[in-house]
């Protein structure tokens, strides 16, 4: 092929073009096979409120729900529970809730909607793993200062029994406060907001 | 050879034999540190092979994944030992690539010109990383399912609000689900090949700029009047047959392994797994599998700044992405260790020391005084790195010989 006459230009014009028009193409040919990796319809349908029953819910007591394939608890706190929290304000990282990990009707002391029930997502805010219920007062393990509450394992992260994080522990926030709603005195509804809370 | 004349003027079977074998010069001082090498392709064959077989009896279903491992190794023939091969091939693999780097490191395998071969390899490093930790997933044990919980959500960290759709993106799911288990089943299936090529454009490098030695001269730079390499020999049969031993004697341990200590004391595969994954709840202890846990043990030491876990992350990632520039960092006009002076020889053994105590670190529940030890070690890790450049240059060196020593 000679390349006597030739427009180098216009060549070079068509070959970035053409690159240009190829790229776009592949990019919009990726897009099936990244998409396929999304939540399918049915995995986001498994993710539909789910009720958990409190009747049976002694004082002091957990309760586990699966709510979106995630563990959910329900902690009924005792009255003594709810004194001692109070004392720990100076050693939380965010006592006061300001970093939104919970619906604005959980904005609150106990960060839930009735003082005496909780309820969180039971999945550390740090890596996910699901800490552990200790309610106790002063275990051997927690030491002296232990008022009850939730230890992670994986990394050594203390919440208190309104999942508010210690501070200087590997979790960065307080527990998440899944939205919910009391459908009656018994029964709460996890996973949706109610009109009237 | 009229045969060999047939195929030769179709294929160039003779040219790249000669090439690359029976007329490649390698250093004729090669010592115990070259072994390491020729392991890992031995054990990346073996993990390919057991692992195609363990696939035509495995099934990659949460309902069904961690029933269909236990029948292999209680009713499959043979499939306990197909399953210990591949388990103890893993760590194997680790091990033989840990020390393989080990070598590059002592005698300076990464300088000019073997920049790029070293960073082909550290991306099959990576890749092997990748590899091992979805191939963890599979037994579908506790520790591969709350394993994968927290590797998955190191990207639930990134910033941006990217983090957390990534991770859901990852996973397929808002949790590690069948979806996870059956994506990641297929990508533990496709990356060993895609480590056979890289391990191959690996060599093609290689073989371009030649082998380094322990005394760290080009050999090529001392040619004969045929234009051969005068410390060279030629690497089939020396070196294949010196490879040969090597195997031998690394089958001695890899099986003894294989057949008196699978689980190598929890190390190699932890009692967790032999619990089936339980979304609802975390064991009282989980570590990923030991050659993962110095990083495990960064990722740890680094605490949550502005409510989140971010830059333990990036220090994790950062000690893996720091290899990369390593051919950069040295600056000693010597290679190897044998003529580098008391400071690059201390930094060395500071750094054995650093990354054998973040290994264990990461296999032990954090304390406050293992976490402040943790954050001194990860500080000496990258000290090791950022510093080089100074050090190496500041560094008394001897005087390389011309011709290697013996």
């Amino acid at each position: 092929m000679s390349s006597e006459g030739v427009d180098l230009k216009k060549r070079r014009f068509l070959t970035a073009s053409t690159a240009v028009v190829g790229t776009v193409g592949a990019g919009f040919a990726a897009v099936p096979f990244i998409a396929s990796w999304l939540p399918s319809e049915r995995a986001k349908a498994a993710g539909a409120p789910e009720e958990a029953d409190i009747s049976k819910l002694e004082p002091g007591a957990l309760l586990r729900v699966k709510w979106r394939g995630k563990v959910c608890w329900v902690v009924h706190r005792t009255e003594q529970n709810l004194t001692d929290m109070k004392t720990l304000v100076d050693k939380l990282a965010d006592p006061d809730s300001e970093v939104p990990q919970q619906p604005d009707y959980c904005k609150n002391e106990t960060r839930s909607i009735k003082p005496q029930y909780g309820v969180l997502v039971g999945i550390c805010t740090h890596l996910g793993c699901s800490p552990t219920y200790r309610p106790e007062v002063a275990p051997a393990d927690l030491g002296p200062d232990w008022k009850g509450g939730f230890f992670c394992p994986c990394h050594g992260s203390f919440f208190d029994l309104a999942g508010r994080v210690y501070s200087g522990v590997p979790a960065p926030t307080n527990l998440v406060v899944p939205p919910h709603q009391y459908l009656s005195d018994d029964m709460i509804l996890i996973g949706i907001d109610g009109g009237a809370a | 050879m009229s045969f060999m004349n047939w195929i030769d003027e179709r294929f160039p079977a003779t040219k790249v034999w000669n090439e690359h074998l029976a007329q490649y010069y390698a250093p004729k001082n090669f010592n115990f540190w070259y072994f390491f090498g020729s392991l890992a392709m031995l054990v990346l064959v073996n993990q390919i092979v057991t692992g195609v077989w363990l696939a035509m009896m495995y099934k990659p279903s949460a309902t069904e994944a961690f029933a269909s491992v236990e029948y292999i190794m209680r009713d499959v023939e043979y499939g306990w030992l197909l399953r210990y091969l591949h388990s103890t091939g893993a760590s194997m693999f680790f091990l033989v690539v840990y020390l393989h780097m080990f070598r590059g490191l002592i005698y300076g395998s990464y300088r000019k010109p073997r920049e790029l071969l070293w960073i082909i390899g550290v991306i099959i490093y990576v890749a092997m990383m990748a590899t091992a930790f979805m191939g963890y997933l599979l037994p579908w044990g506790q520790m591969s399912y709350w394993g994968a919980q927290v590797i998955v959500n190191l990207f639930a960290a990134f910033p941006f609000g990217i983090g957390e759709p990534l991770s859901v993106w990852i996973r397929g799911d808002y949790v590690i689900s069948d979806a996870t288990l059956n994506r990641f089943f297929a990508l533990h299936f496709l990356l060993p090949f895609v480590l056979a090529a890289l391990v191959f454009i690996h060599i093609v490098a290689l073989h371009k700029v030649g082998s380094n030695n322990p005394d760290g001269i080009e050999i090529k730079k001392n040619k004969d009047e045929n234009g051969i390499p005068k410390d060279g020999i030629p690497f089939h049969p020396y070196y294949t047959v010196k490879d040969v031993v090597g195997v031998g004697v690394f089958m001695i341990f890899f099986l003894g392994i294989v057949f008196f200590w699978p689980d190598f004391g929890g190390f190699f595969l932890e009692a967790p797994n032999f619990e089936p994954a339980n979304p609802l709840k975390t064991p009282e202890h989980i570590v990923p599998v030991w050659y993962f846990t110095p990083f495990y043990a960064m990722l740890r030491a680094v605490p949550p700044m502005l409510n989140s876990q971010f830059p333990g992350v990036v220090v994790m990632f950062a000690a893996i992405i720091v290899l990369f520039f390593l051919p950069w960092l040295d600056r000693s006009p010597v290679k190897s260790i044998r003529y580098k002076g008391m400071l690059f020889k201390g930094a060395i053994a500071t750094f054995v020391v650093t990354f054998v105590a973040l290994a264990a670190l990461g296999t032990l529940p954090s304390t406050p005084t293992r976490t402040l030890l943790a954050q001194i070690f990860t500080a000496l890790y990258f000290a090791f790195f950022l510093l080089m450049p100074f050090y190496s240059k500041m560094d008394k060196t001897k005087p390389v010989p011309e011709r290697v020593t013996k």
